[in-house]
């Protein structure tokens, strides 16, 4: 079985729900799949505070249409978790209970509108990088399921950049507006891509199981190459001092992110970790009564038909 | 008056009804009581926003004075807000939300239907285009509405105290002044006492399905005719229109 497992990965075959596959394969894709969902849906918080405060109808209806497709990406992955024999139960148990992780990054406060064009630029911007990658990820409910979300987060990028260009030439309060918020996102959203690859305990298993396809540090690398120039472009500063681009690599060198402050947000004491949890156990618990009448209408309701 | 600036008062009548409910919805984005719910509600929020955004675009045109959508959100204060008593109304736990959207929704969709007709183009466009959101929209309140009727004691019990609360500020809905008047004549406004009725007819009916007891009100709230509100608009203007005002002339 084995064998034919990973002939074919080694043809670049998809693995489907009904195939046999590695016990530790199907554990490190329900714990990947299952995390990659509980970000969206922790990641509709830190946007969300915004609505209520964005500063046009346009601007509003955007980020509200953005904020529900973050919350129907969290569905597809929460069904494609579903796939290998999870349920959505077990899944948000652990969430609440502090057992699944998700992204680190929506464990910082959005302080300022300009936190919403950030988040769009560069985070979305960011997840991009992994995302692409994962479009051609061996498992196939996950591959599909990320071509689909690929498609709709490249235009939240757009129009996080889009924000952020409002802001980058409009009034002097504007520019500040966006310096500060570059100022703060730029380090979290570098360490969105995880660890080092010497440090990166799952990933050279992940790749080998055709997962992953690259590493945290060529993603991070391409992301860096990528944004420097929009920044640019923007007239923004990136604040690191050590940002230069090297002829000989073709790519630019940058400054070391803070790994210990990383290690601090994933163990629960980021800024927003215990506000972001407990808004979505708040969410959960004040939901069960709405979801306990709606079980409890469907069966006296099919009691009727049944008995019709 | 004459007539522009009745359809003027008119139009911004409807559009601030869709600019205040979908603030409030839009705060569920995030909080909603299961996943599919939460899309589901952000969607209706999102329609609803979209028609005041329309409704405001043309009432800045009908008023002539070079005044944008956001210029009429944004920076208008609380006595110039003509939405009903209603829509401002706290959400509550999810019982009063639905209630509250029912309540609009079946307004809305008798409202929407006959201003179809209107001699005025935009505005009959504008009802064309909503209705087929507001037929969806009835149907997701009012399932939630059976639901909760018909579902345990708890959810029962939830809608009835919303109902109950809710209730005094139906009858704004209703209202007609010297803009309807006039505008009715110009065959462009609704009148209102056949969309009473249908709304009355309709809604009895439910509650009734949903064995939720019709509550007798003596006296219904009114004032936003006037520009008169409950407490909670100033708030809601504060949070959303902030911004705009912090920075004036700010393009975003």
């Amino acid at each position: 079985m084995e064998e034919w497992f990973d002939a074919k990965l080694q043809k670049n075959e998809m693995i489907e729900p009904k195939d046999w596959m590695p016990d530790n394969y199907r554990k490190h894709l329900i714990r990947q799949i299952s995390q990659h969902a509980h970000s969206e849906i922790i990641g509709m918080l830190p946007e969300g505070n915004w609505i209520t405060r964005a500063p046009s109808l346009r601007a509003k209806i955007v980020l509200m249409a953005k904020v529900q497709d973050e919350g129907g990406h969290g569905l597809y992955l929460y069904t494609a978790a579903e796939t290998l024999g999870t349920s959505r139960e077990e899944v948000l148990d652990a969430l609440h209970t502090g057992k699944a992780k998700y992204s680190s990054i929506f464990n910082y406060p959005t302080l300022t509108w300009a936190d919403i064009g950030m988040v769009g630029w560069l985070v979305d911007g960011a997840a991009i990088m992994n995302q692409v990658m994962l479009q051609r990820t061996s498992y196939g409910p996950y591959s599909r399921a990320m071509v689909r979300i690929c498609k709709e987060e490249s235009f939240h990028q757009r129009q996080g950049y889009e924000s952020v260009c409002h802001l980058a030439f409009g009034t002097p309060e504007q520019k500040a507006m966006a310096q500060d918020a570059l100022n703060r996102w730029w380090w979290p959203t570098l360490m969105m891509f995880g660890p080092t690859d010497d440090k990166s305990p799952n990933s050279a298993q992940a790749i080998k199981w055709k997962i992953k396809r690259e590493s945290n540090d060529q993603l991070r690398q391409r992301f860096v190459n990528q944004t420097v120039s929009q920044a640019e472009y923007l007239g923004l500063t990136i604040p690191d001092p050590d940002l230069k681009w090297n002829e000989e690599r073709q790519a630019y060198d940058f400054g070391t992110p803070n790994w210990d402050e990383f290690a601090a947000v994933v163990a629960g004491n980021g800024p927003c970790n215990k506000e972001r949890l407990a808004a979505r156990v708040k969410a959960h618990n004040e939901g069960e009564w709405v979801r306990a009448a709606a079980t409890a209408y469907a069966l006296k309701k099919n009691e009727v038909m049944s008995a019709a | 008056m004459n007539k522009q600036e009745a359809l003027f008062s008119y139009t911004l009548r409807l559009a601030d009804n869709g600019l205040i409910l979908s603030q409030r919805l839009a705060a569920w984005t995030g909080h909603g009581p299961f996943l599919e719910e939460d899309l589901a509600l952000t969607n209706i929020a999102l329609d609803i926003l979209g028609q005041a955004k329309s409704l405001l675009e043309y009432a800045g045109q009908v008023e002539g004075k070079g005044r944008s959508e956001d210029d009429l959100a944004f920076l208008r204060g609380e006595r110039e807000f003509y939405n009903t008593q209603l829509v401002e109304q706290p959400n509550g736990d999810y019982a009063k939300t639905i209630a509250r959207q029912y309540f609009v929704d079946v307004f809305d969709f008798h409202f929407y239907t006959a201003l179809a007709n209107s001699k005025d183009e935009t505005l009959a466009g504008i009802a064309a285009k909503s209705i087929k959101e507001i037929t969806y929209h009835v149907r997701h309140s009012g399932s939630w509405m059976l639901r909760f009727g018909g579902g345990t004691e708890e959810s029962k019990q939830r809608l009835q105290d919303a109902v109950n609360d809710l209730w005094r500020y139906t009858g704004e809905q209703f209202e007609m002044n010297e803009v309807d008047a006039l505008l009715i004549k110009e065959g462009i406004a609704v009148d209102m006492t056949a969309v009473k009725a249908a709304w009355d007819k309709q809604v009895i009916n439910i509650l009734n399905e949903a064995s939720i007891t019709t509550p007798l009100v003596a006296v219904m709230q009114t004032g936003s005719r006037q520009g008169k509100h409950t407490e909670h608009l100033g708030y809601i203007l504060a949070e959303m229109q902030y911004l705009p005002r912090v920075i004036p002339g700010a393009k975003w």
